[in-house]
């Protein structure tokens, strides 16, 4: 892909962090060069790390506190073109009340629905509803056309408002991964900073922006340090893997990659970005092996609703299964734990 | 009336020079039949040593030429031999006693050999190297290298081209340097080859020859940190136990004496056995 | 709570059947050893874990005639095909008893469960599986056709690895067709001996394998042996030297894996992130007791500072501790001795003038411990940077060039291993041409695999194990071929032929002969 000299001396939205990053006159040009110039990933040393992070052994009253912690961290989500007030609403009492038969429950960080189903979502929570507070539960939007994001700039402004409006806490935009694929960054640069910009309440407030890299389109692990870095500079609060749409989600590889670019802006900075992987987590056992990679890569302190997310629909379940098992000894089923 | 000959000053070759020993001793080089022949160069312990600097300073070169490029200087020592035969023939018939008929065979049989390690150069590393499968995304391969510098008893008996060559050719084929110990009986071959690798593209150093007592010189050798390996095909008749011994000290890989005609003959073990296998991983990623 | 401070999780030792006492492994039984006992311990805790006989003069010869009647009457007689068999039999037991003997070694070494678990043992049995299928392909070994097998292999393995090298050494030898009588290493002699287990499993002919326990006077008086025809040993550049030496002349064939210094090369455009945990894999990997560490790490001198920082967080989130708890890294010290020099080199680094530092951690008061210590500002004339310390002890040098690097990583007398991080391939090619070392690893580290040669240049040793290469340092050419470099014991031709009449020199061998 040749850059023609107008395009590349073309301004980028002067976005507060990467001025002071990347400093000077913001361009595409000079974005492009700062990407560029990140040490490059290997594929198989990551792997391995990985996969050592992952043979951790967590028992007793580590599993029990990991159990637990899992279930606040989680965004209990349903995007389903079926989805309807009527399961948004089962999600919320499922959100609220995890597990009926034992109040000790903690509760989940999130819901996380689609824009339209936002004002359910906020209604059902009542005053469970964290709207824009730390304690309760947060409502989170996926907006910006998702999961494609092929549409235009306007309609990817106008939803994110739309849910913001409707009472969403947080916003889940997807990248436009071609453009990022054909190395147009300014332009996913300038996206990310105008849905940053459209998060913003009347109250002056601002939702908090998840950036979904859909690390699975942009399939190596270059471009997906390369994005995390780009999304974090164009201003959002969270770095997420996937939509859940597309195969591979979240792989732990894919987070540890990004947990490290965290880390590394941490270092850079003393700012703290969240990290979401999302899509693929299924079982408490993958989920423990994600909690171990944040304590081990950023430290436990990410290990907080504010800093790190799980978004998956059928995590939860597992978890009380597991839940069940540590409190009565005996192995729980599937008929234990409610399905909504 | 015949022409009063010039003899010749048979000197050593070192870093591609011709010096006399550095300890100015000769050493008295006869005919088969006891007569007078020459005065050869007596090394010493100190041209050991300075030959020693001379091959080691000649490895990074030599080791870093291609095989295709060190195979055809060694097929142009072929070449060269072939020119001055007749004078070979002649050194070996009065030094050796040996028939007109047995010296050219040695020659010829001299020069092909140059010709089949040439050959060897560019292949050796395809037949003893390999491509390792190992279970990961890892690429895997083992390469031979040459050792580096390789100190040589050049076999001792009649046969002194011969088997001076077929000692000295296989080190040479994988990239070392060489300090060679030359024939001490019949040193004239060497000395004369020595001649031929001046005027060849062998670099200065690569080879070097050192005539004179082998059983004085070769312990230096073998206790020589900055040397390698040791061949003691030709070294039969020394202490060479000991020299093993000594060689010990810095693990020094050794060949043992040989003897008889089949002594250094053409092998691509004796390439393979100043080599070493060297193993690389790399990884490999997609993502 | 604090998350990382993970609950304990060890690993349970009640899969172990420990004998109060074991004997020597001799022709198929574990017999009486007629030196002084020994008591193996568990270096995290000192206590002891059983009792060892060791062998004497009278025992290694006994061991070596049960070896040498074994090779004559069965094993060298046998086919290649049901040679491989017992060893396809030896590699699924070593694979059903896995965790038991990956427990058994933590206890015995020091070394974590994790890596006895997930790295030593797995490859103990792919070690044997690679070989299986060479017993009937010994024609393909490189040696021409029908080679053959060298006789009885004395073989003697450190205690850093101590199944892991028993396995190195053992599978080629019986593939190959050679009998064997191994030694293991002092301070761990139980997995060798749980081996010895496995073999009356898979019912190897008695005497094929005979195993040893004693220290280096057992050792040197195996290898000195007249009766053997093989020696291969692993251990330091001393012995080594030794064995080089008293070996001289008497015609055995020698493989010898010894010390190193490798050098880690980091360059600064490495992916940075994978280069700092390859650089804890080779100096962490075994409380650093490999031979094959990357233990001088050459840092370009422009990322130098962040390298280090990196790196020191890192060490900060490093489990010291419990061997056989599932989430230690870097266990106990094999032994006091191995602990002794540790220190003493280590306190010599800061005599030297080099800045020591190591991450916080609480070491038990029982076992030897040393906490994972970094030296920086560490020259090339310390001895911390020329030595084998053998220990998790790092020293960080810098470089501006990619001469400098393979300048200074090649300033050693060993050359065993060494590692280059770079994003740029030409570079790893060119680099790894240069390394005078055995084993290169470009963008990894301390990986190992039954198909891949591994061993040193210089006084890292000859020979090498493991591949193709492994195999042919068992095998001689076909007696048909010997006449081209004889390998029968050099000794009986030391006498040089008187000079005979001249005769022409005849060549019968073919120039293109083998």
């Amino acid at each position: 892909m040749t850059i023609d000299t107008a395009s590349a001396e073309r301004a980028v939205a002067p976005a507060a962090r990467a001025i002071e990053v990347v400093g000077g006159d913001l361009t595409e040009k000079s974005l492009r060069r700062y990407l560029e110039g990140i040490p490059g990933v290997d594929a198989v040393g990551l792997e391995t790390r990985a996969s050592a992070l992952g043979t951790r052994s967590i028992k007793t009253t580590s599993k029990a506190w990991a159990l637990d912690r899992i279930i606040e961290l989680i965004d209990l989500t349903t995007l389903e073109g079926s989805d309807t007030p009527g399961k948004v609403r089962s999600l919320v009492a499922k959100a609220l009340v995890p597990d009926a038969a034992d109040p000790s429950t903690p509760r989940v960080a999130a819901v996380c629905v689609y824009g339209d189903m936002v004002p359910y979502a906020v209604e059902a929570l009542g005053s469970a509803h964290a709207a824009g507070s730390h304690t309760g539960i947060q409502v989170a939007a996926v907006a910006t056309a998702f999961p494609s994001g092929r549409a235009s700039l306007a309609v990817k402004l106008a939803d994110t408002k739309d849910a913001v409006a409707a009472g969403a806490d947080e916003i889940d935009m997807v990248i436009d991964r071609g453009a990022f694929l054909s190395g147009r960054y300014g332009e996913v640069f300038d996206e990310i900073v105008a849905v940053k910009a459209a998060c913003e309440r009347d109250n002056g407030t601002f939702a908090h922006l998840k950036v979904i890299l859909e690390t699975g389109e942009l399939n190596t692990y270059d471009n997906v340090r390369r994005a995390s870095w780009l999304a974090i500079l164009a201003g959002g609060d969270f770095i997420k893997t996937s939509t859940g749409k597309v195969s591979p989600a979240a792989t732990l590889p894919t987070t540890l990659s990004m947990l490290e670019v965290v880390r590394d802006w941490h270092r850079l900075t003393g700012e703290k970005i969240g990290v979401k992987p999302a899509g693929g987590i299924r079982s408490s056992k993958d989920a423990i092996k994600h909690l171990v990679t944040v304590a081990e890569t950023v430290g436990e302190d990410w290990l907080t609703p504010e800093l790190f997310r799980f978004g998956a629909s059928s995590l939860l379940n597992d978890v009380l299964l597991q839940r069940q098992k540590l409190r009565t000894g005996a192995y729980s089923g599937p008929a234990y734990v409610t399905v909504d | 009336m015949s022409r009063l000959t010039i003899p010749k000053t048979y000197k050593l070759y070192i870093g591609g020079k011709f010096p006399r020993s550095e300890s100015g001793r000769v050493y008295e080089v006869a005919t088969r039949g006891g007569d007078f022949l020459a005065n050869a160069a007596k090394a010493s312990r100190k041209d050991a040593r300075d030959a020693v600097v001379a091959a080691r300073s000649a490895v990074s070169g030599w080791a870093g030429t291609s095989g295709y490029n060190r195979g055809q200087v060694l097929y142009r020592i072929a070449e060269l031999l072939e020119g001055r035969s007749a004078q070979f023939v002649a050194e070996i018939m009065r030094v050796e006693g040996a028939s007109e008929s047995a010296a050219v065979a040695q020659v010829d049989k001299a020069i092909d050999r140059w010709v089949w390690y040439a050959g060897w150069s560019d292949k050796y590393a395809q037949v003893t190297g390999s491509s390792n499968p190992v279970a990961g995304p890892y690429f895997n391969l083992s390469v031979p290298e040459p050792t580096g510098v390789v100190a040589i008893v050049a076999p001792q008996g009649e046969g002194s081209l011969l088997g001076f060559v077929g000692a000295v050719a296989p080190a040479l084929v994988a990239g070392n340097t060489v300090i060679v110990l030359a024939s001490e009986r019949y040193p004239l071959s060497a000395i004369s080859l020595s001649e031929v690798l001046a005027t060849s593209d062998v670099p200065g150093g690569v080879v070097n020859i050192l005539t004179g007592s082998p059983a004085e010189i070769t312990p230096w050798l073998a206790s020589h940190a900055d040397v390698n390996a040791l061949d003691l095909v030709g070294a039969g008749a020394l202490e060479w136990v000991d020299l093993q011994i000594a060689a010990a000290e810095t693990l020094k890989r050794v060949l043992p004496p040989e003897e008889g005609p089949d002594a250094a003959a053409p092998s691509l073990d004796r390439i393979a056995a100043f080599t070493e296998t060297k193993t690389v991983w790399h990884t490999k990623g997609l993502l | 709570m604090t998350f990382l401070n993970y609950a304990p999780a060890p690993e349970s030792t009640a899969i172990l059947d420990l004998r109060p006492s074991y004997g020597l492994f001799i022709d198929g039984a574990f017999v009486d050893g007629h030196g002084a006992p020994l008591t193996t311990i568990s270096p995290a805790t000192e206590k002891p874990i059983a009792e060892i006989a060791t062998a004497d003069a009278h025992d290694v010869d006994l061991a070596v005639a049960a070896a040498r009647r074994a090779y004559d009457t069965t094993w060298s007689r046998m086919s290649g095909a049901d040679r491989g068999k017992y060893l396809f039999r030896i590699a699924r037991l070593v694979q059903e008893r896995a965790r038991e003997l990956a427990v058994a070694e933590s206890l015995d070494n020091g070394k974590p469960i994790k890596e006895t678990r997930d790295v030593d043992v797995p490859l103990v049995a792919a070690w044997f599986f690679y070989y299986a299928g060479w017993a009937d392909k010994l024609d393909y070994a490189g040696l021409g056709p029908s080679p053959r097998s060298l006789g009885v292999a004395a073989q003697v393995i450190p205690w850093n690895f101590p199944l892991l090298m028993l396995a190195w050494k053992i599978a080629p030898a019986l593939a190959a067709g050679n009998t064997v009588v191994l030694k293991s290493a002092e301070s761990t002699p139980l997995t060798a001996l749980l081996f010895a287990e496995i073999l009356q499993q898979a019912e190897l002919p008695d005497g094929v394998v005979n195993i040893l326990s004693g220290a280096g006077d057992t050792g040197s008086l195996l290898v000195n042996h007249d009766d053997v025809d093989k020696v291969a040993f692993t251990g330091s550049t001393k012995v080594g030297r030794e064995i080089a030496r008293s070996t001289a002349g008497t015609g055995k064939k020698l493989t010898l894996e010894l010390g190193g210094k490798g050098a880690n090369i980091v360059f600064d455009d490495a992916p940075i992130d994978q280069a700092i945990e390859g650089i804890v894999t080779g100096i962490f990997f075994n409380q650093g007791q490999v031979c094959c560490a990357g233990s001088r790490l050459l840092v370009q001198e422009n990322v130098h500072d962040e390298v280090v920082e990196r790196l020191k967080e890192r060490l900060r989130t490093l489990r010291v501790g419990d061997p056989l708890d599932k989430n230690t890294d870097v266990g106990a010290i094999n032994s006091a001795a191995q602990l002794k020099r540790i220190t003493e080199l280590s306190a010599v680094g800061e005599d030297e003038g080099a800045d020591r530092w190591s991450p916080e951690c609480a070491l038990p008061d029982a076992g030897f411990w040393f906490a994972p210590t970094i030296f920086t500002n560490v020259s090339t004339s310390h001895r911390i940077a020329r030595d084998e310390i053998f220990g998790p002890v790092l020293s960080v040098l810098t470089f501006r060039t990619p001469d400098e690097a393979i300048t200074k990583a090649n300033n050693s007398p060993y050359g065993l291993s060494a590692g280059i991080w770079t994003d740029k391939g030409s570079r790893i090619l060119a680099v790894a041409d240069k390394l005078r070392a055995g084993v290169v690893w470009a963008n990894t580290f301390n990986r190992f695999d039954p198909a891949s040669p591994f061993g040193g240049y210089k006084e890292s040793g000859y020979g090498r194990e493991g591949g193709r290469h492994g195999l042919a340092a068992y095998l001689a050419p076909s007696r048909a071929d010997a006449t081209v470099r004889s390998t029968v014991p050099a000794v009986a031709r030391t006498q040089a032929e008187p000079m005979a009449a001249p005769e022409p020199v005849v060549e019968t061998t073919n120039e293109d002969t083998k």
